[in-house]
């Protein structure tokens, strides 16, 4: 089990429940008044994306940071919510219960399928935008954790999820439009996907989410249940012997950070204006998880500035040094997990326990340091 | 029934792609914990070994067939040689963290795959293969290729060597005692951190030896690796961890249930198919198909 001091560090109840609070709300006054600062449809349209894959970061700490469960395949969960209101916003542009434009073309329906005809309800869209990632995470979490089976393992298996879902997409041409994906969405909501206001629309729609999720997640790893989801990734056995079934916390952990990608691929579908099976392949799938990684885990917030910077940078990289991306990328993994395992909070931990003069080591910080041998791994408090 | 041969013969010779491909990952995977993405990346750097040999290595050049067999025992060098760098350099700083060790390797895996890029170009290139092994085979009115028949006695072969490696010669009896208990054999005086580095070299190696193979079915590019690593990693997890017996049994099933599978629905439907009763089977068989019997809680 990977484990480390400085995480144990994040469930106590902090000093006061008003820092968190104060951070939350200046960074959603920031977001709020990021348009005037950004002032660009274009590169309002990317941020608007980051906050998106920022949100997928949230549910990737949680299930990581906070359950040590390696989730590499979240691809899916944000490709079936993409999917869900792609499929409404290709219905939105054709007639009602007429076929998509690529259906004429590749498939031989004379009619709507099925499986179509329920997503030309908005309201039915989002709901199964949010509803069918979580009920895929749990049916799949609750088989896998039940026997046991986690870490390493289990990150494999969430790989292979996300190997599933793309050679499923790229094959059901005829229903999901192959690797061409759905596209052309001319109107999104009724309105033009290419009018400026619309662009702030979604960039809002996309803030409020993230908020929202925030707070979600924040609420949920401070409770009671969250303490059980940590003391399951430190002492998976010591919950077993105190009456509890590890299975639970760990299924609820990975179909809450199944909703929360479910929830940004939805509104990344309009944003991105293309919902294709690339975008949910294992290499962006383990790309989501980046941000966290280098913000250090176990830790919402950090996290999410994580996600938007990682995602900032990589847009900023791409477009000036195109061929360097790659190297980019792997050596910041690279870095990351061999020189500073808890991120850019372990190292900041690192440092201020210095300064305080090892003041750190007097603070009960955690009890799990008995059965982690790696305790130590993020240097935080060593 | 020649259909029903055919299926079972493409089933057999996917199960010895995997198989080539998943040994070197039940070393690595199995002694050390190291989920090692760039496993792939190896078999790409192993695929392009007899590339580089035809097209540009002088007295060779004109050999295709005596090129391609030097290939063999090189790519397992030049694979070998990269993975023992990886351990030294990296791995040795996060045997404790096995997930840690999945997200390096995977940045590893990103930096090979622009390395080959670079030095190689973007395009996909192929190997003349050796006339030895062109045409093909008619057994019972199906058409085998001789070069399935190769990569199956290949495949056949390595397990062989590999089997009499560690069960006869001194470091592959090291390599076991470690990989069964690492603690006892570090306290019977075994250089535990050497045997890892020899198993790393090894496994490595083995997936050289597997891009060869792949460079024979088909065309080589940097994204090569990445196509056959998820199977890779299934087959050591239906296997059972650190087991070659596992190891064979689980790429030959997964191989001829792939083959059917996809055979009789289609090839997306067969692969998710064969994932949901990958599932079911681990609701069974939590620990593969050969597990190490213990009374212990499992770290």
């Amino acid at each position: 089990m990977t484990t480390d001091m400085a995480l144990g560090r994040s469930y106590r109840p902090l000093q006061s429940p008003w820092l968190p609070r104060a951070f939350i709300a200046v960074f959603a006054a920031l977001l709020w008044f990021w348009p005037a600062v950004v002032d660009d449809p274009t590169r309002l349209r990317q941020w608007a994306e980051y906050l998106c894959f920022a949100i997928v970061a949230i549910g990737i700490d949680v299930a990581w940071g906070y359950g040590g469960m390696l989730a590499l395949g979240q691809g899916v969960f944000f490709g079936l919510g993409a999917y869900s209101i792609g499929m409404y916003l290709s219905l939105e542009q054709v007639p009602e219960n007429a076929m998509p434009e690529f259906m004429t073309l590749y498939s031989n329906y004379t009619e709507l399928p099925l499986l179509w005809r329920p997503f030309s309800s908005l309201w039915f869209a989002v709901g199964a935008a949010v509803v069918v990632p979580m009920l895929v995470a749990a049916a799949l979490g609750w088989l896998v954790f039940n026997r046991r089976i986690r870490g390493p393992y289990f990150a494999i298996l969430t790989q292979v999820t996300a190997l599933v879902f793309w050679l499923f997409l790229v094959g059901q041409l005829e229903l999901t439009a192959g690797t061409n994906g759905l596209t052309n969405f001319g109107t999104v909501f009724g309105r033009s996907r290419f009018d400026p206001n619309t662009v702030i629309w979604l960039y809002r729609l996309a803030a409020v989410a993230l908020i929202v999720s925030l707070v979600l997640a924040y609420r949920l790893v401070n409770s009671r249940f969250g303490k059980l989801l940590v003391a399951t990734r430190d002492g998976e056995d010591r919950v077993r012997f105190l009456g509890y079934n590890p299975a639970v916390p760990r299924t609820i952990a990975f179909t809450f950070a199944a909703g929360l990608a479910g929830v940004a691929g939805g509104i990344s579908a309009p944003i991105i204006g293309i919902v294709a099976p690339d975008q949910f392949e294992i290499l962006p799938s383990i790309l989501m998880l980046a941000g966290v990684a280098v913000a250090g885990r176990g830790l919402l917030f950090p996290a999410v500035i994580g996600a938007l910077f990682v995602n900032w940078s990589g847009t900023a990289i791409s477009e000036s040094r195109p061929d360097d991306w790659l190297y980019i990328q792997g050596g910041l993994f690279v870095l990351v997990m061999a020189v500073a395992p808890g991120g850019v909070v372990g190292i900041v931990r690192t440092m201020s326990s210095w300064a305080t003069g090892r003041l750190a080591d007097d603070r009960p910080t955690t009890r799990s340091g008995t059965t982690t041998p790696d305790a130590a791994t993020t240097g935080a408090t060593a | 029934m020649a259909q029903l041969l055919e299926q079972l013969f493409n089933g057999l010779s996917t199960g010895s792609m995997l198989l080539l491909v998943a040994l070197g990952l039940t070393f690595t995977f199995g002694q050390m914990g190291v989920i090692n993405m760039a496993h792939g990346e190896f078999i790409m750097a192993g695929a392009y070994v007899p590339y580089v040999l035809q097209t540009s290595v002088g007295f060779l050049a004109g050999f295709t067939g005596l090129a391609f067999l030097v290939s063999l025992p090189l790519a397992f060098v030049v694979a070998g040689v990269l993975g023992i760098v990886m351990e030294r350099v990296l791995l040795r700083r996060m045997y404790d963290r096995p997930l840690d060790t999945l997200l390096a390797t995977f940045g590893v895996a990103l930096l090979l795959q622009q390395a080959a890029k670079d030095l190689f170009g973007a395009p996909n290139v192929s190997i003349s293969v050796p006339p030895f092994l062109q045409g093909n085979l008619t057994l019972g009115g199906v058409v085998l290729p001789s070069t399935r028949i190769f990569i199956l006695l290949l495949s056949i072969a390595l397990i062989l060597i590999t089997q009499y490696f560690l069960y006869t010669r001194v470091a592959g009896r090291r390599m076991r005692a470690v990989m069964d208990n690492r603690d006892l054999a570090s306290s019977m005086g075994l250089p535990t951190g050497r045997v890892d580095s020899i198993t790393f070299f090894i496994g490595s190696g083995l997936a050289g030896v597997a891009g060869v193979a792949v460079s024979l079915i088909g065309a080589i590019g940097f994204q090569t690796g990445t196509a056959y690593i998820i199977d890779a990693f299934l087959v050591v997890i239906v296997g059972g961890l650190g087991k070659l017996r596992g190891a064979i049994v689980a790429a030959f099933a997964l191989g001829v249930l792939n083959a059917f599978t996809e055979f009789a629905t289609s090839a997306s439907i067969g692969r998710a198919i064969v994932f949901a009763l990958v599932i079911l089977f681990l609701q069974f068989r939590p620990d593969g198909l050969v597990s190490f019997q213990t009374r212990g809680l499992i770290a």
